[in-house]
């Protein structure tokens, strides 16, 4: 019997201890972890958690007995800080010591976020929100925070800064580039999202430079920018990306691209014995489609942590998944089926105005993806064609009161 | 503890007990209950945790909310009057006995 180690005890990591015991693996099973949690959902950590309405064990994503029944050994708080690899048996130790040999080995370890390198960025109150003691170190504060400033205008941030000014704080959100959430929506939606944050009443800045922040007596106190302005806070929120954790994957010779370990469509890394999934991975496109992609989001790690486990058992499907994505922000509901990258036109269905439309992307005449901001049925729509490899026309898609499922094309044959 | 009991695709049926406030999709999922898939955990965003609530506890526990019934439109199963995307279901000390029956297809 092959012991089969997954290092990395989230999403992923625990997919993969799933999956390989619906396929029938009775052999030893263990997941590694750095948490004190056994494996949990982050998205709610910047929404009902933070405000108090799901609390941990809300969070978990199996009781302890689900990983008893099922003879899975989860080892939390203890990290796995080497890991030695003959290419047929390896041993891995972690932080306390502890051996942990194996025959199979599947890399789940995520990411981490990335760290602001400024005069200020520790002192107390400038926080980042990625795991649950981040969630715990930042509603500690919460209640008695009456400024917020986030730096970085992407979803960690919006939905933070949505939740603050919810909470009726004062908010302010600072992002480098010249509009939010600029890595994974297109312009008509950055925009659309300025407006609806400006709306209620969050204060917006693009374009802005950090070039401090200051403190009194080891608290944040304020958030200085390039031009001299000064932004009070008492809640620094930095939201400005993650960088995969691949310095066990890097120790181990495999390939990185871009930090982050290179998988092909098996969910296999440079050593085809070794398997990785998730957020820590670049992949290629799930659709087919050109080039090289890393999802952070719960659908690709669940999806590709499934082919990861299937490739572990030798049973070779390619990872073929429609990415979807959701992001709540106060009452948007922003939910993202396929992948914009690379359109060349956007057909916008609805007002934006009303906070309820969608943006459907198409490439070479062909739908690859959509936007929609409270609008699940079109979603739901597209998601479903997507995955059939169907389109809809463009020149049709506009018009709101006929229906997507009516304009359905299927895929050539 | 108020109990569930799911009827699963398979015929198999499950019974747990619920905490006050549990989504009857995550005590579903935390315990391993087969046919409810739930891939956004909870978020009301993907319809894979798709329920028929029991004839006789349908009225007690209610229609879906706005965003639940466009979510339940784009449901794989079809929809019946008392379909239900249980992770929109929060258990009360009054749903004591709940039964469900897991629709047929999630994805």
């Amino acid at each position: 019997m092959r012991d089969i180690l997954i290092i990395g005890a989230g999403q992923a990591g625990m997919q993969v201890a799933v999956s390989l015991r619906e396929h029938g693996f009775t052999g030893p099973i263990t997941l590694a972890g750095n948490e004190v949690a056994t494996p949990y959902q982050r998205p709610p950590l910047s929404k009902a958690y933070l405000s108090g309405e799901a609390d941990v064990e809300s969070l978990e994503l199996r009781a302890q007995s689900f990983y008893d029944d099922r003879d899975i050994t989860v080892r939390c708080d203890d990290a796995v800080v080497s890991v030695s690899w003959t290419g047929d048996v390896g041993t891995a130790v972690t932080a306390s010591g502890a051996q942990i040999p194996f025959a199979q080995l599947a890399l789940t370890p995520g990411s981490e976020p990335r760290r602001i390198s400024i005069s200020g960025s520790d002192l107390s109150g400038v926080l980042y929100l990625r795991d649950l003691a981040d969630a715990d170190a930042l509603k500690a504060r919460w209640a008695t925070a009456n400024n917020v400033v986030v730096i970085g205008g992407g979803f960690i941030g919006l939905e933070v800064a949505a939740g603050a000014r919810k909470a009726g704080k004062t908010v302010t959100v600072l992002e480098a580039a010249d509009r939010l959430i600029a890595r994974a929506v297109s312009p008509i939606m950055s925009d659309f999202f300025k407006n609806a944050h400006v709306r209620r009443g969050v204060d917006v800045r693009l374009g802005v430079q950090v070039s401090a922040i200051l403190g009194a007596h080891g608290n944040v106190t304020g958030v200085e920018l390039a031009d001299g302005d000064v932004v009070p806070a008492d809640i620094v929120l930095v939201g400005i990306g993650v960088v995969p954790r691949s310095g066990l994957a890097e120790k181990l010779g495999l390939e990185l691209a871009g930090g982050a370990i290179v998988v092909n469509e098996f969910a296999q890394t440079s050593d085809p014995r070794i398997v990785a999934a998730g957020d820590a991975v670049t992949m290629p496109h799930p659709l087919g489609r050109p080039g090289q992609v890393r999802l952070e989001s719960v659908q690709n790690a669940v999806d590709q942590a499934k082919v990861a486990a299937a490739t572990l058992l030798g049973v070779t499907e390619p990872y073929r998944a429609v990415p979807w994505f959701w992001s709540d922000q106060a009452d948007l509901k922003l939910q993202i089926a396929g992948l914009s990258t690379g359109f060349d036109q956007t057909v916008v269905r609805g007002n934006p105005d009303d906070e309820h439309f969608s943006v459907l992307y198409y490439a070479e005449g062909r739908l690859i993806a959509i936007d929609t901001v409270n609008d699940a049925p079109a979603y739901m729509v597209v998601r479903r064609a997507l995955a059939q490899g169907a389109t809809i026309p463009p020149e049709l898609a506009s018009d709101p009161t006929v229906s997507l499922k009516t304009l359905l094309v299927p895929a050539p044959a | 503890m108020p109990t569930i009991t799911y009827f699963s695709p398979d015929g198999t049926s499950t019974t747990l007990d619920a905490r006050v406030g549990d989504s009857v999709m995550e005590v579903a999922v935390k315990n391993g209950v087969v046919g409810i898939v739930a891939e956004c955990g909870g978020a009301c965003a993907c319809a894979t945790c798709h329920v028929y609530v029991d004839e006789p506890f349908s009225d007690l526990v209610g229609g879906p909310g706005d965003l639940e019934d466009d979510m339940l439109d784009g449901a794989a199963s079809d929809r019946t009057p008392t379909s239900r995307l249980s992770c929109q279901i929060k258990m009360r000390d009054e749903f004591d006995g709940l039964i469900v029956h897991i629709a047929p297809e999630q994805l």
